[in-house]
């Protein structure tokens, strides 16, 4: 199952994805699809440097499911992580959206 | 209320520099997270679902309008301008930066409040009776005791490595309008033959994973005593509570463990053997204490207001107000008044800066510049003039702070759930707004009369549903969300912990569910003088369960 890399930002404590090139991205439509557990292993094995680093921490990769073009987080949690609160929809990254 | 002296201040001022100081070398990376997590719970900052979560303590419950101006203009400067009211009479922000938290808390040392000890394994806050020093039914105030216990615990040395968090609470009345019997250890005031006032002591309540009502150790402890018997309380559960898994690491798990009778013969013989002398509270100290408590110097009103009589007869949304958010208060004249931050289909305990502001300047103009936090997530003026009860209930209505819904089926207590926090399994708060859309504010909501919702987003209970009337767990199964509910629930004096109904039910039948339980109960009750709670008692489970599990009810089973 392809899966998508996740932190929270230390200094804000933002929700953020590994994107291309080892960046840490906002969005979800940003994020690199890692295609599968072994290759999530290996980006995850990676971004502990990052943690180290101290710009991010709780590090963990969670399953997408592609739609649309994009991808879409399997659970509903890592969904309501990656969107805003579902209570309000003026808040977080949902809001930002076009 | 307790002002700080300039040992407070300076206490908390070198706490707000040496988190400062703790935050800035977790950013340039000389603290590791591991290093830095246990001082940043100390000091009240989580890692939450979107963001960073500030919890600042308000002790007891208790706010100045100055208290609470401030924390409108940290919420506005430093968060998305609002604020959450907790079940523990606290205040978080959901959206703070760490780097920003340094300055946050010089903001709130600069009137007295703080974020230690609102997490971690320590005593957290100490919390209270929201109607202190006004209700017409108060034997005495608890918060000078309250204060005291706040005091001793705070950066108590012995106490900062618990086995797990301890809280609590203090009751004033009879009426336990504080959940005392939930709590690790519950204090609740009486007076003993010799008219001297004193403390019933309940230990080991707790709710959580595995709910329990507290046990009665000690019918009467004397006041000057207080300490000396907390401290050996807590000694106890120091020494033998469980360290070894975090699941029954609570003080509750030692009692149930080591059976009530040997916790209290462990407590007493600790409490025995201590040097009384160095924790005894003089009484020099207690009435020091209890003075920054006196009561305001309430202007005598009539005891019955034209002003208010007319109003009520005149305006049948303000008599509805009346009837549901006034409490009856110690002096004639006057009133508690209870403000709802349960907007029908809002999300519960929120209130905006506005709001927050609001609340102040009516504080000042009419309540004696007195605010009150309940653990139900609403907002208390303890003090006001019925004759000032109209013009206060318009200025709230302007700012949507008007609903008639205090103890109703839609002043529901929900915590924030898998909207924002790590540890839910699923939503809380859509289905408290749902509920309450369903029940609306009118007619409907006063027939069914008092009955307490809670609403828990996962096992660990912060919407403490185990003692709801109507509780809800929200639960995850492979991947979907479904809700338990249980009925019977009380926090007050009668104290008890709600009965599971059966199968659960999805994100979109569990509202179904409650209307189905309501209507049942509706159905059997004696009158609408019997409450839910007491017709439950009678009735027992059987006909809500029919009600939940006819076959077209559509649980999931």
């Amino acid at each position: 199952m392809p899966q998508v890399l996740t932190a929270n930002r230390l200094r804000d404590g933002a929700v953020v994805f590994l994107g291309a090139e080892d960046r840490w991205v906002e969005r979800l439509d940003e994020a690199r699809v890692l295609e599968d557990k072994v290759v999530a292993d290996t980006a995850l094995e990676g971004a502990k440097a990052d943690e180290k680093a101290n710009l991010v921490l709780d590090l963990y990769a969670f399953e997408v499911v592609r739609f649309n073009g994009g991808v879409r987080a399997t659970h509903l949690r890592d969904a309501i992580r990656a969107a805003g609160p579902s209570v309000r929809l003026d808040h977080g990254k949902q809001a930002s959206r076009p | 209320m307790y002002r700080y002296d300039e040992f407070d201040a300076a206490f908390v001022a070198d706490r707000v520099a040496q988190f400062r100081d703790q935050v800035e070398r977790r950013l340039s990376g000389e603290l590791s997270e591991d290093q830095f997590k246990i001082h940043r719970l100390m000091n009240g900052v989580y890692l939450q679902l979107h963001a960073y979560m500030l919890r600042i303590a308000i002790p007891y419950g208790t706010l100045s309008p100055r208290q609470l101006r401030k924390l409108a203009f940290i919420a506005r400067r430093y968060d998305k301008g609002y604020g959450h009211f907790t079940t523990r009479q606290n205040l978080q922000f959901h959206w703070p930066a760490l780097s920003d938290v340094p300055e946050i808390l010089a903001d709130l040392a600069s009137v007295e409040m703080h974020c230690i000890q609102t997490s971690g394994n320590c005593i957290r806050n100490t919390t209270a009776d929201h109607y202190a020093g006004a209700a017409a039914d108060e034997i005495e105030d608890p918060r000078p005791y309250g204060e005291i216990i706040r005091q001793w615990s705070s950066i108590h040395p012995e106490f900062t490595y618990l086995p797990r968090k301890f809280k609590i609470a203090v009751s004033g009345a009879k009426k336990d309008r504080a959940a005392i019997q939930v709590h690790d250890i519950g204090y609740q005031i009486v007076r003993n033959e010799r008219n001297e006032i004193g403390f019933t002591v309940y230990v080991g309540g707790g709710l959580g994973r595995t709910p329990m009502i507290g046990h009665k150790i000690r019918d009467f402890l004397p006041v000057a005593d207080l300490l000396a018997y907390t401290e050996a309380i807590v000694r106890v559960y120091n020494l033998e509570g469980r360290r070894d898994n975090k699941f029954k690491a609570r003080i509750k798990i030692l009692v149930h463990e080591k059976g009530a009778e040997a916790m209290r013969q462990a407590v007493e013989a600790e409490f025995a053997q201590r040097d009384r002398d160095a924790l005894r509270l003089p009484e020099t100290e207690t009435a020091r204490i209890r003075a920054y408590f006196a009561p305001p110097a309430l202007a005598p009103r009539e005891a019955v207001s034209a002003v208010f009589e007319a109003r009520k007869a005149s305006d049948e949304r303000f008599a509805a107000f009346a009837a549901t958010n006034l409490a009856a208060h110690k002096t004639p004249g006057y009133a508690i008044v209870n403000i709802s931050l349960k907007p029908i289909g809002g999300i519960p305990g929120d209130a905006t800066a506005e709001q927050m502001e609001a609340i102040a300047d009516l504080a000042e103009q009419f309540g004696y510049s007195e605010v009150r936090v309940s653990h139900e997530q609403n907002l208390v003026l303890p003090h006001i003039a019925l004759e000032d009860a109209p013009a206060l209930y318009d200025a709230l209505l302007a700012q949507g702070l008007a609903t008639a819904n205090t103890d109703l089926v839609t002043d529901i207590i929900s915590c924030p759930g898998l909207d924002y926090c790590t540890l839910a399994t699923a939503r809380s708060i859509p289905i408290a707004r749902r509920i309450s859309e369903r029940f609306g504010d009118g007619a409907r909501a006063r027939d069914i009369g008092p009955l307490k919702i809670n609403i828990s987003g996962c096992i660990n209970a912060c919407g403490h549903h185990h003692v709801g009337n109507i509780g809800i767990l929200g639960l995850e199964r492979k991947g979907v969300e479904t809700y338990q509910i249980t009925l019977g629930g009380a926090a007050d004096e009668s104290c008890s912990l709600g009965a599971l109904t059966g199968p659960g039910f999805s994100y979109e039948q569990v509202v179904d569910a409650v209307e189905n339980v309501v209507n049942a109960y509706l159905e059997h009750r004696i009158d609408r003088n019997e409450p839910f709670l007491e017709a439950f008692r009678r009735l027992g489970m059987a006909p809500f369960k029919e009600a939940l599990y006819r076959s077209n009810a559509g649980a999931d089973i």
